[in-house]
């Protein structure tokens, strides 16, 4: 019998990932060229790097903006609050209690949580310094300190992200909601399963 | 259905994270300062090369390479004699050593950096300066880089030319074969991959200073520190 699937993310909600996934490989690349002195050495041309580097980040917000102008904004509210309201069941899987969850489990909530602050705070410190190479009333000494320890927190975050996405087999089925959309009704009962039920009513 | 409590942990989770990031702004370089005080023998024990705590910076597209066959460093302006020194002429000159702190005006901090090379006042003496000569214009291989100092400035005790760095030939990326070292200066003063000094009675802007940094660079004393 083939699988049925069902609808795990519309097209704004994957809009919104993979405009923030591109950017961030594009602007991780590019700053790791920019930071780490042997990569630094072995690349060179820094001015171009750089150009890329703050180009993308401010075609990565543009992006952003337009996702959510043109995208379904009503079902993106719902999603924002369906990620930030944590519910008993949320707080004993978190401390690894097997409850059943929704459409996102408590650890995809606070990676999301986490994803968000951390774009603002990319955004602030990465103006700062693109300010402060002009004028010095925004150069502030703790800037770059900020700037590095978000790229090392998040370093960790993608790879932990990637690992369940691409690898760890009883989530990696989970690409294919964030890919075309859909993801398979017995995997969802399985992992999701009050989002399944909730479906029904 | 059972009524639920939900709480919106993750708004919280998402200020919480936002407004420690953003207060890190006033706080994290004082607390990384105890935290790497606090870590230092860690630190020690890691392979050198992983935590330099260097940054390379660079303005062109490809960083200059050194020749020691080729090379050769002019001395003009306001001189009675102008030099073209090689390098190996160069590395004959009295040299002297130290041990300073390297402070990168965007806020990174390099500690016990132990340079060698030749005080300024060593490396004028043959070109004999003119008495109306107040200013010293480092140009370095990596076009349009350039930048001054004062004649008193390059004087400080601690300032030199420096052609080696912690026991080692200047590498590639830190200047090869010479660069500017005045450790009460910030970074941008310490032009990498010089070629010519010119000594003038007047400081043109240089590289950064025509983006907007300070003429005088004093570590803690200037660009709104």
């Amino acid at each position: 019998m083939a699988p049925e699937y069902i609808e795990r993310f519309s097209p704004t909600e994957r809009a919104v990932h993979w405009v923030h996934a591109t950017a961030f490989l594009v602007l991780l690349a590019t700053g790791l060229a920019l930071y780490v002195p042997a990569l630094s050495v072995a690349v060179g041309r820094r001015p171009l790097l750089k150009d890329i580097h703050v180009y993308t980040a401010v075609a990565w917000i543009g992006a952003l903006v337009l996702v959510v102008v043109l995208g379904d904004r009503r079902r993106l509210r719902a999603t924002v609050r369906e990620l930030e309201t944590f519910d008993a069941d949320d707080m004993l899987w978190l401390r690894r209690y097997p409850r059943p969850q929704g459409r996102f489990n408590a650890g995809q909530k606070v990676n999301a949580a986490l994803t968000a602050a951390f774009a603002v705070l990319f955004a602030v410190s990465g103006s700062l310094l693109w300010l402060g190479e002009r004028d010095h009333r925004f150069r502030l000494a703790s800037t770059i300190l900020l700037h590095d320890w978000l790229t090392l927190i998040s370093l960790f975050l993608l790879v932990g992200h990637l690992y369940l996405a691409l690898i760890y087999p009883a989530t990696r089925h989970a690409l294919r909601g964030m890919t075309v959309g859909t993801v398979r009704r017995d995997w969802a009962e399985r992992h999701h399963p009050k989002w399944v039920r909730e479906q029904r009513q | 259905m059972e009524p639920r409590e939900t709480r919106l942990y993750g708004r919280r989770a998402f200020l919480g994270v936002t407004a420690v990031g953003l207060s890190s702004l006033v706080w994290g370089r004082a607390a990384w300062r105890a935290a790497a005080g606090a870590a230092q023998p860690f630190a020690d024990v890691l392979p050198p090369g992983l935590v330099s705590g260097w940054r390379i910076y660079t303005v062109a597209a490809t960083m200059p390479r050194f020749d020691p066959a080729t090379w050769r460093l002019t001395i003009d302006g306001l001189v009675d004699a102008p030099q073209s020194i090689g390098y190996e002429e160069l590395r004959a000159l009295p040299s002297a050593e130290q041990v300073s702190t390297f402070h990168c005006v965007t806020g990174w901090t390099v500690n016990n950096v132990h340079w060698r090379g030749v005080r300024f006042r060593d490396l004028l003496a043959a070109a004999r300066p003119h008495p109306e000569a107040q200013v010293l214009t480092f140009t370095s291989a990596e076009k349009p880089y350039v930048d001054t100092l004062t004649l008193q400035q390059a004087q400080l005790a601690d300032a030199m030319l420096a052609y080696e760095m912690d026991g080692k030939p200047l590498a590639r990326e830190h200047g090869a074969p010479v660069r500017v070292v005045i450790p009460d200066m910030y970074g941008y003063k310490g032009v990498k991959w010089v070629e010519r000094i010119t000594l003038g009675a007047d400081a043109e802007p240089g590289y950064w200073e025509q983006r907007g940094y300070d003429l005088d660079a004093w570590v803690g004393r200037s660009n709104g520190a």
